[in-house]
C-alpha cells in the first residue's frame, strides 16, 4: 500500500509538471485559433519564452521578472504572426512555420554572444519559479508523503489553473469573449456589427504568444534550470494537439492537457519499475491520446473561419 | 486593356521575383544579425558561398539536398491534395527504419534486387503512416494535423526501440544499428569518387529525387488521378458533388505523400547515413521538408531548387562556425526567407509606387459587389 500511494503521488506530480506548460501553451493556442487564426508558431513561441525567461531571471536574480518577460518575448513573436497574418493576410501556416524557425534561431544565436554556448547557465534555487507548501507536510508517513509529492507544487503550476479559469470566464462570460468567438466563426458578420475584427485578432495572436512564451519560461524555470536547444522539442505541437483534442474549448484543452501530462507521469514510474522496453513506455502518451480521440472524443469542430486571412471591405 | 507591362509590374506579379526577393531579405536580415554581433559579414557570407561553390563542396550540397527535396516533394503534393502533411516526419523516419531493417537483414542480396526492395519497404512503411492518419480522419473523423504529430513521435519511439532489437542493434558500443549491408548503399564507387575529386558521400540519390520530381509533376498535372485529388484539395463538396469519391481521395492523397516521405528517409539512409542512430530528439527532416516546400510554392520544379539551396544553407551554414559565426544563423536565414514569402503580398503592392495613371479608366460597375467578401 505505501508503494502504492509513492508511485501514485510521483505519477500525480510528474502529471501537473508536463501538463503546465503544454497548458499555458494551449491556452495560448485556444486565443488564437477561436478567433480564427491558426498557430503552429506556438513552439517557436515557447522556445523564445524559455531562452527570455531563464536569462531575465538569471541576470535580475528575480524569477517573476523572468517569468514575465519569458511572456513578453513569446509576445513579441506573437506580434510579428499577427502582422503577418492579420494584416497582410499571410498564410497563416507559413507564417507560424516561419515563427518556428525564426524563435529558436533568434535566440540560440542570442545564447551564443551572451554565454558563449547554446546553453545558458542554470539558475541557483532563488531564481527559479519557488515551490509552494514545501515543508508544509510530515514526509515521514505515508499520506504526508502523497501530499508532499502532491501537493507542494511549482507556483507556475497553481498559476496556470488559475489562468484556466480565467480564460474560461473570459471566453464564455465577457463580451470580449462573445466577440472573440464571432470573430473566428464569421468575421463579416462581426464587422457589420461594429467589431473591429482585424484589431481583435491581433490582440488574441499577441495574448497567444504571451501564454507560450510563460509556457516556454516553465519549462525552464522550474525542473530543469537552463536553457538548451532542446529544452523546447515538440511541446508547442502537443499543445497545439491538445487543444484539437478539447475541440477548442479551455476547459477541453485542459483534459487533453492532463491526460498527456498522466500518461507522461505513468511513463515515469513504469520507465523506472517493469521490464519493459523504454522506448515502448515513451510511447504511451501518443498512443493513449489517439486510442481516447477514436473512443470517447471523435470530431473536433474547427472554427468555421480559422485558418482565412480576413480582408476588411472597404 | 493592352497595357505595356514596366518592371514593377513585373516585380509585383511574378511569384519567381518574390522568392528571390524573400531570399535577398533574408540573407540582408542575417546580415543585420552578424554586424550586431560584431561578426564580419563578408568573412561569413564568403565562408558560405565558398564552402558550397567548389566541386566538393557542391557535391556536398547535392548529396544534403536529396532527402530535403524528397522530404519536400511529399508535402508540396499533400499542399496540393489540400492535406497539410506535418506528419512527413515520422514518415521519413519509419521509412529510413525500414530501408535499414531490409538493408540489414536481407543484406546478402544483390544490389539490383535489394536497393529496389529498400525503397519498396521505406515507401510502404510511409504509406501505412500516411493511411492510418486518413483512415482516423475519414472514420472517426479526426484531425489529421493532430493525429500526424502523435504518428511523429510514434514513428520516433518505434525507430529507436527497434534500433535496440539484437538482430538490428550494432555489435560495438554504439547507440544505433549496424550499417546496412554495401550491396543496400547507393554510394559512387571509392575510385570514382576519388578520381573526380567528389565527398565520400556522393551517391546516386539525386537521379531518384529527379525522377520523384518528375514523377509528382506528372501526377499532379497530367493524370486524372491528380486532377481528382486537386478538386478535392480546392473544394471537397464541389468534388463530391461532381462525382469524386472524397474519402478514398484523401486516403489516395495520404498514401502518396507518406509513400514519399518514407522514400525520403531510405535515401537518406542509403546515401549517407548507412546506419541509423537511436536518437534523443527529432531530427526534423519532415519539418525541413514543410520550409522546403514552401519555399518551392509546392510546384515540383520549384521544390527541386528550394531543396538544392536547402541543402546548400545547411551543408554551409555546418561550416560557419570556422569563422565564428553560429551555426544557428541558418535558421535566422531561412526563417526571414520563409516569413517574407509568407507576406510577399507585400510585394504585389509594390505596383502602388507607380505615378498613377492621368485619367484613370472608370472601375467596372460590379466593383462594389466584390468589395464585400473576406475569405
Amino acid at each position: 500500500m505505501t508503494n502504492f500511494w509513492n508511485s501514485f503521488g510521483i505519477i500525480l506530480y510528474a502529471t501537473l509538471i508536463y501538463s503546465t506548460p503544454l497548458l499555458y501553451a494551449a491556452l495560448g493556442s485556444c486565443f488564437s485559433e477561436v478567433s480564427g487564426v491558426v498557430n503552429i508558431g506556438i513552439e517557436g513561441m515557447m522556445t523564445a519564452g524559455a531562452f527570455t525567461g531563464t536569462v531575465v531571471a538569471y541576470f535580475t536574480g528575480n524569477p517573476w521578472i523572468g517569468f514575465l518577460c519569458g511572456g513578453l518575448a513569446g509576445a513579441f513573436f506573437g506580434m510579428l504572426h499577427a502582422i503577418a497574418t492579420v494584416n497582410l493576410g499571410a498564410d497563416q501556416t507559413i507564417a507560424g512555420t516561419a515563427i518556428n524557425m525564426l524563435g529558436p534561431g533568434i535566440v540560440i544565436m542570442i545564447a551564443k554572444v551572451l554565454f558563449n554556448s547554446t546553453d545558458t547557465i542554470p539558475l541557483t534555487a532563488s531564481q527559479k519559479i519557488p515551490k509552494l507548501f514545501s515543508g508544509v507536510f510530515d514526509t515521514t508517513t505515508v499520506f504526508g508523503r502523497f501530499m508532499d509529492n502532491v501537493v507542494a507544487n511549482y507556483a507556475s503550476t497553481y498559476l496556470v489553473f488559475l489562468a484556466v479559469i480565467v480564460v474560461w470566464f473570459v471566453f464564455y462570460k465577457t463580451r470580449f469573449g462573445l466577440r472573440l468567438r464571432a470573430c473566428g466563426e464569421h468575421p463579416q458578420a462581426c464587422e457589420t456589427l461594429g467589431i473591429n475584427v482585424i484589431a481583435m485578432r491581433f490582440a488574441c495572436v499577441c495574448i497567444s504568444g504571451f501564454l507560450a512564451g510563460l509556457g516556454g519560461a516553465c519549462v525552464t524555470m522550474t525542473v530543469s534550470t537552463q536553457f538548451r536547444p532542446i529544452s523546447i522539442v515538440g511541446q508547442g505541437f502537443i499543445a497545439i494537439a491538445a487543444v484539437i483534442f478539447g475541440k477548442f474549448r479551455p476547459h477541453g484543452a485542459l483534459i487533453g492537457c492532463l491526460l498527456f501530462g498522466f500518461c507522461s507521469g505513468l511513463k515515469v514510474v513504469l520507465g523506472g519499475s517493469s521490464g519493459v522496453n523504454m522506448h515502448l513506455i515513451s510511447m504511451i502518451p501518443y498512443v493513449v491520446t489517439v486510442i481516447v480521440l477514436v473512443l470517447f472524443v471523435g470530431k473536433s469542430r474547427v472554427p468555421a473561419a480559422n485558418g482565412k486571412p480576413y480582408i476588411k471591405a472597404k | 486593356m493592352t497595357k505595356k507591362k514596366g518592371f514593377l509590374d513585373f516585380v509585383s506579379e511574378s511569384t519567381f521575383i518574390h522568392i528571390l526577393l524573400s531570399i535577398i531579405l533574408g540573407f540582408l536580415v542575417g546580415a543585420a544579425f552578424l554586424a550586431v554581433m560584431g561578426l564580419s559579414v563578408g568573412a561569413a557570407y564568403g565562408r558560405l558561398l565558398n564552402s558550397v561553390t567548389s566541386l566538393k563542396g557542391f557535391s556536398y550540397v547535392v548529396v544534403y539536398s536529396v532527402p530535403y527535396i524528397v522530404a519536400g516533394l511529399s508535402v508540396a503534393f499533400s499542399f496540393k491534395t489540400g492535406v497539410f502533411n506535418i506528419g512527413a516526419e515520422g514518415q521519413f523516419v519509419v521509412g529510413s527504419m525500414a530501408a535499414a531493417v531490409v538493408g540489414i537483414l536481407c543484406g546478402s542480396l544483390p544490389k539490383p534486387l535489394l536497393i529496389p526492395l529498400c525503397f519498396l519497404a521505406a515507401m510502404a512503411a510511409g504509406a501505412l503512416w500516411g493511411i492510418i492518419v486518413g483512415f482516423l480522419k475519414t472514420k472517426w473523423g479526426i484531425n489529421e494535423v493532430l493525429s500526424m504529430i502523435m504518428f511523429n513521435w510514434i514513428a520516433f519511439y518505434l525507430s529507436n526501440f527497434i534500433a535496440g532489437i539484437p538482430a538490428i542493434k550494432s555489435e560495438g558500443s554504439a547507440e544505433a544499428t549496424k550499417n546496412i549491408s554495401s550491396n543496400a548503399s547507393m554510394l559512387f564507387s571509392k575510385d570514382f569518387i576519388k578520381s573526380v575529386g567528389l565527398c565520400p558521400t556522393a551517391n546516386w540519390g539525386i537521379l531518384v529525387a529527379i525522377l520523384v520530381m518528375l514523377l509528382v509533376w506528372f501526377i499532379i498535372e497530367k493524370t486524372t488521378l491528380g486532377y481528382e485529388l486537386k478538386a478535392v484539395g480546392y473544394n471537397k463538396f464541389a468534388a463530391e458533388y461532381g462525382g469524386i469519391n472524397v474519402n478514398r481521395s484523401i486516403l489516395t492523397a495520404l498514401a502518396i505523400s507518406g509513400a514519399l516521405g518514407g522514400l525520403a528517409g531510405a535515401l537518406q539512409l542509403m546515401g549517407m547515413g548507412s546506419r541509423i542512430s537511436i536518437f534523443s530528439s527529432q531530427e526534423g527532416f519532415g519539418f525541413a521538408g514543410i520550409v522546403v516546400a514552401l519555399i518551392g510554392v509546392s510546384n515540383p520544379f520549384g521544390v527541386f531548387i528550394a531543396g538544392l539551396f536547402y541543402g546548400a544553407l545547411m551543408y554551409g551554414g555546418s561550416k560557419l562556425n570556422l569563422v565564428g559565426a553560429p551555426t544557428q544563423l541558418i535558421n535566422v536565414i531561412v526563417g526571414t526567407v520563409v516569413f517574407f514569402i509568407a507576406i510577399s503580398v507585400i510585394f504585389r503592392r509594390l505596383k502602388f509606387l507607380k505615378k498613377a495613371p492621368k485619367a484613370p479608366p472608370k472601375p467596372p460597375v460590379s466593383a462594389d459587389k466584390k468589395e464585400v467578401q473576406g475569405t
